[in-house]
């Protein structure tokens, strides 16, 4: 059993590697967590940098984590877990572009690559991601709220009991901390 | 990174929007879902009145045992109880 999850440190500051040997030694908790932290990259990849349908990346999806649990035991290095997901992804990707006729052999070479610059992008994406875990958790909202999850003001003044006169100031000054945080200018104290 | 503009930093947010809640509450669900999917193929395997049910109804089948069933456990028990 995993230890409880005020001992376990943040989610933001455990690494992957931390978190994969504690789903490989049975944690319901590390195992969710893991996929937490990680659906919204399995799902982009199959959406953006592959640009399949709803219903394949449904499947996709569901195909990935699938594979991920079954096959975490024999993952050499854990510190490479997040590459040999996008690896795992990509290959499910393929293959069902390939099922649906989409691509043939041959230009699988060519999806391969019109993909990459999609991944690097995600990969890049992903390490803001990373970052944002590290800013207050109103921050944290705030941002996800407004650019992921595309919720106006009035959305995000509601649900987080703020004027929504607020919202936009706040936003502005949450990204330039998170900026600041990237380029490293400045310790770990965020405003929120 | 070399450059965190905001611009560039909003663009990068908007990049991973959340997955579809259903999707990513299944895959964490997985190891409970398994527990779950091996416990009914013993039961079903060591119980021929409990395996006829399954086949006769299997919804109904895996409540009484105890188990939900969710999409995933249904599909995986029709894979391996129905030819």
């Amino acid at each position: 059993m995993p230890p409880p999850r005020d001992e376990q440190g943040s989610s933001a500051s455990q690494d992957d590697a931390a978190l994969v040997a504690r789903c490989r030694a049975g944690g319901d908790d590390a195992w969710a967590e893991l996929v937490e932290r990680y659906s919204r990259y399995v799902y982009a990849i199959a959406v953006q940098a592959y640009r399949l349908s709803e219903h394949d990346a449904d499947d996709v999806f569901q195909e990935t984590f699938v594979r991920v649990y079954d096959r975490l035991g024999t993952l050499r290095d854990d510190d490479a877990f997040r590459p040999w997901l996008a690896q795992l992804t990509r290959r499910l990707c393929l293959d069902r572009l390939r099922d649906n006729g989409r691509v043939e052999q041959l230009d699988e070479a060519d999806a391969a690559a019109e993909a990459a610059n999609e991944l690097d992008r995600l990969d890049e994406a992903l390490a803001v991601r990373d970052a944002l875990g590290e800013l207050t958790p109103n921050c944290r909202e705030i941002l996800d709220r407004f650019f992921a999850c595309d919720e106006s003001y009035r959305t995000i003044g509601a649900a987080l009991d703020l004027p929504a006169g607020t919202i936009a100031s706040r936003i502005s000054r949450c990204l330039r901390t998170l900026r600041e945080r990237l380029e490293g200018r400045k310790p770990a104290a965020v405003e929120s | 990174m070399e450059r965190h503009d905001e611009i560039h930093l909003a663009a990068l947010l908007r990049a991973l929007p959340p997955a579809p809640e259903g999707l990513v509450a299944a895959a964490a669900a997985l190891p409970r879902t398994r527990r779950d999917l091996e416990r009914i193929v013993v039961l079903a395997e060591e119980d021929a009145a409990f395996r006829a049910a399954l086949l006769d109804d299997l919804e109904s089948a895996l409540r009484v045992a105890g188990v939900e069933p969710e999409p995933t456990v249904v599909q995986e028990i029709r894979r391996r109880f129905h030819p």
